[in-house]
């Protein structure tokens, strides 16, 4: 039986933003990294396999924002086989995939762990047909509680835990604040419909606090019940400054040594 | 009339449903166009869901062809599950496009491609999803004209009432002309409303329309005729035959779903048609005669296919791919260029010849050798010829014995069970061969690890075929023969561990045998199944039986038919057929007489290589045959780099 020539090594790494918009944000992350791969192979980049009976390209992912939360700021690492110029391959792989899944910013790894510089992501979470003053009120009832135990259901079973301590900033803002079209229409799109938007930083921890859990938090303590299902969008990953409490860029330490990126939040 | 997307509505249930994505399009390579500037808007239909109905050949292919006439619109829309049915009827969200989420209810026609029978009821679903009145009378000018197509129109009768119109055979074409016919229709103001339409269609006499045919029945429940009801329209309504498929080479930009499908791969059809002439075959029998495309054609497509999408796998499809006469060039061609890209090659290989094993060891050339299938069909020599499946045993065992010599580890076989004529000793027959075969297997290996699965399907009876008048064998001696030749496996004390055994039980057949050879009475029964709750009937964990046969017995009472005069009652050949006003090219007397050489255990050859023997198809279709060799190569790529 061949074994199959020994994979081309990796020469470069390289670290992609990428947002989740629109309707395809109902994409699963398994569902995106089956486009992703299909993405690198029309756009012909020169990956980098693993070895063994069926290589694969070499990606590795960071936590994926759940099935139908929008996102701003997913993060994953590639590496190819032969040098790539990070903005060509940003243009390239954006157009390789559907309109909704976009790639952002594309840059050459610098040394450290991704993964470990992913520490909170900043969510927003819009509940629709729920007054402002409500969901403000809420929100302080939440964060004055010393912890908020909630129920999930899990592959493993119902499970437990705590939603209070892993959020580092809850509050409820004005819609004129920010505006994020692309994730929203049709939800809040009329505007005559009152439509609270939640915004809260949330630490990456074990196990994992979720926006949904969040809410279930709020339900428990101030008997949030959004009539409508609420729209979330990650906003930003990164790490978490201690003193001003802000999540801040993950690809600072690349930016720092090219300004080739193309920013957009 | 401005029309407005369903999606604000539709979003707030998306988080409550499972796989939310099926529901939302944005495939990779779909088209949205503008509605306004649309002449003609076609809604499509795979009556199946996402999973299945996405990577469906048909379906892609006329999006597209469609889709490529500047004032044409196409869209797609596919089953919902039961958890989104139960939301979209408590929220009235219509039945709505994943394209642009536009209700099916707005377009000018709504198209459904049935290659099975079992999604009749998932139509009437759609159809009251959608608010389009259930049956064909009730329907308004507004209504878009509901016209079905692919295997299942070779006999529409049992949803005669359903639909407004029927496609025979080659779609391609046929939806071309029938989108002209609208146009000026439309163009002029819709006169003569939704009638004088679908006379203009019928008039061409490539387009069904059930209601300008009327059908009399003799006491005894059988046909006596079937005939227009108004002058200018046809007798019998012929099938469309694309010639040259060079010219269409569809799909060019295949979709590319986000969600998982049950195919994942670029599929090249590289020849339509076969005339092997297996008997029990409907699929070769109503789409001869055999037109290829060319290796340089096939070549192209695939290359511009893997850049459209970024598939990993190529499949080959056909009936019979193997026949295609320049195969081994095109595997060897293609794996040559795709050897750095880790395409691979798939190709539904059913032939029983050591030709398939080279092919199929050119194929799997870069990977593992897993297992391969081969569709002996019957598992008596005897059966085979009545079913003119032209293999013999030795045969069968010289191909294995190059397989299991060649590294392969695993065989499957397929048969069938309840052909006409069979007995319990032809189906035990298939488990002496598979001992033959593992017997073979660990001779020529030297390893007592090799496999033989043996996969078992039901016959059905099919219209169109030699068959047609043949007898459905009842699923309780069905379930019984297999039952005696499971316990022959599994009794055997040298084999019996070595050899796997699949197989469904009777009962779906039954109802497929009675929704294949079903006449107008049948839609009594699948609406009655329908709104009893039933839908997705090709989902074993879906479908009913018991359902089946408590709605057929109450629709059918007042008739002096039931299921089994459908199914396991022999028809005479001066019977009127429910479908002979359907063209397929097919004399009738010629399949009758390939019907008696089949209970006289009589071969027919290929007219591939041999004389014509007058199926009738050419001439009456005014076809030809369209086979290489053509003589070319595929040259490799030049890398563009
Ligand atoms: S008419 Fe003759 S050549 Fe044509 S498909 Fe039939 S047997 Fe073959």
């Amino acid at each position: 039986m061949p074994e199959g020539p020994p994979p081309a090594p990796a020469v470069q790494k390289l670290r992609l933003r990428y947002a989740k918009r629109g309707r395809l944000r109902f994409t699963s992350h398994r569902d995106f990294q089956r486009a992703f791969e299909r993405a690198l192979r029309r756009a012909e980049v020169p990956m980098a396999y693993s070895a063994g009976f069926t290589p694969h390209p070499k990606v590795s992912y960071a936590g994926a924002a759940p099935t139908g939360v929008a996102s701003e700021a997913e993060y994953l690492e590639l590496s190819v086989a032969r040098r790539c110029e990070p903005a060509e391959l940003r243009a390239l792989l954006d157009t390789s995939l559907p309109p909704g899944l976009d790639v952002l910013d594309v840059v050459e790894a610098a040394p450290g762990n991704l993964a470990e510089r992913l520490q909170a992501s900043v969510w927003e979470v819009r509940l629709p047909e729920v007054e402002p003053e409500t969901a403000r009120k809420a929100a302080e009832a939440f964060l004055a509680a010393d912890s908020v135990e909630v129920e999930r259901m899990t592959k493993n079973g119902l499970r437990t835990f705590d939603a209070r301590a892993a959020v580092a900033a809850l509050e409820a803002v004005d819609r004129s604040d920010d505006e994020i079209d692309a994730g929203h229409q049709g939800v809040d799109g009329s505007s005559d419909r009152p439509c609270a938007i939640l915004r809260l930083v949330v630490r990456h921890t074990t196990p994992a606090v979720r926006p949904d859990d969040v809410l279930s938090g709020l339900r428990l303590v101030a008997d949030l019940a959004p009539p409508v299902p609420a729209a979330v969008t990650r906003l930003a990953q990164g790490p978490l400054d201690a003193e001003t409490g802000a999540v801040t860029d993950p690809l600072a330490p690349e930016h720092a040594v090219t300004s080739t990126g193309n920013e957009e939040l | 009339m401005p029309v407005e997307s369903v999606f604000p509505r539709l979003e707030p249930l998306l988080p409550k449903v499972q796989k939310p994505i099926q529901y939302v399009g944005g495939e990779l390579n779909s088209t949205v166009k503008d509605w306004d500037a649309a002449a003609v808007r076609w809604a499509l239909m795979y009556p199946d869901a996402y999973e299945v109905g996405l990577p469906n050949q048909g379906v892609m292919i006329l999006y597209e062809v469609l889709n490529e006439v500047a004032d044409v619109l196409a869209e797609r829309t596919y089953a919902v599950w039961g958890d989104m049915e139960k939301l979209m009827r408590e929220h009235s969200v219509p039945q709505f496009t994943v394209d642009a989420h536009r209700p099916v209810g707005a377009f000018d026609v709504f198209g459904v491609s049935f290659s099975t029978e079992l999604g009749y009821t998932n139509l009437l679903n759609a159809l009251d999803l959608s608010g389009i009145p259930l049956e064909a009378k009730d329907r308004g000018l507004d209504d878009p004209i509901v016209l079905i197509g692919g295997h299942a129109s070779f006999n529409p009768e049992p949803i005669a009432d359903f639909i407004d119109a029927a496609v025979v055979g080659d779609g391609e074409q046929a939806v071309l002309q029938i989108t002209d016919v609208i146009r000026a229709w439309k163009a002029e103001g819709r006169p003569g409303g939704r009638d004088e339409l679908l006379f203009r269609l019928a008039v061409t006499g490539g387009v069904y329309v059930p209601r300008f045919y009327d059908v009399d029945y003799l006491e005894d429940g059988r046909i006596q005729r079937v005939a227009p009801n108004r002058s200018g329209v046809p007798w019998r309504v012929s099938k469309h035959t694309v010639m040259d498929l060079d010219e269409w080479p569809y799909p060019k930009q295949p979709l590319v779903p986000l969600a998982e499908t049950v195919h994942e791969r670029m599929s090249v059809e590289i020849f339509r048609g076969c005339t092997r002439g297996c008997r029990f075959c409907q699929a070769g029998m109503i789409t001869r005669p055999v037109r290829e495309r060319s290796i340089t054609g096939i070549g192209e497509m695939v290359e511009k296919g893997l850049k459209a999408t970024g598939f990993e796998e190529v499949g080959l499809l056909s009936l019979s791919s193997a026949d295609h006469t320049e195969i081994a060039e095109v595997a060897k061609g293609l794996a040559d260029r795709y050897t750095e890209d880790k395409i691979g090659l798939s190709l539904p290989s059913t032939r029983v010849d050591a030709f398939n094993i080279d092919l199929a060891n050119e194929l799997t050339r870069n990977g593992r050798r897993s297992g391969l299938t081969f569709a002996p069909e019957g598992g008596s020599e005897r059966m085979r010829k009545v079913i003119n499946k032209m293999v013999s045993e030795e045969d069968l065992i010289r191909t294995v014995a190059t397989a299991y010599g060649n590294g392969w580890r695993q065989v499957k076989l397929y048969f069938m069970c309840g052909l006409p004529t069979e007995t319990d000793e032809d189906v035990l027959q298939i488990a002496e061969m598979a001992k033959k075969v593992i017997a073979k297997g660990r001779e020529v290996s030297g390893s007592r690890d090799i496999r033989c699965t043996v996969s078992i399907g039901g016959f059905v009876p099919k219209p169109h075929t030699p068959f047609q008048w043949a007898p459905q064998l009842d699923h309780k001696t069905t379930d019984e023969r297999l039952q005696k030749l499971r316990d022959v496996i599994r009794a055997d004390r040298q084999y019996g561990k070595s050899i796997g055994f699949r197989y469904h039980d009777g009962k779906p057949g039954i109802v497929e045998g009675l929704l294949s050879r079903g006449d107008r009475r049948v839609g009594k029964v699948i609406r009655a199944v329908w709104e009893d709750g039933g839908r997705f009937d090709g989902w074993s964990e879906h479908f009913s039986y018991d359902r089946w046969m408590r709605c057929a017995e109450t629709a059918l009472a007042g008739d002096p038919v039931d299921v089994d005069w459908y199914t396991t009652r022999e028809r005479e050949w001066n019977e009127v057929l429910p479908w002979d006003h359907l063209d397929s090219g097919l004399d009738k007397d010629w399949l009758w007489e390939d019907w008696q050489d089949a209970l006289d255990e009589v071969e027919v050859e290929d007219c591939r290589w041999t004389p014509c023997f007058d199926c009738g198809v050419c001439p009456q279709m005014d076809t030809e045959i369209q086979i290489g060799p053509t003589g070319k190569k595929l040259l490799p790529l030049s890398v563009v780099k």
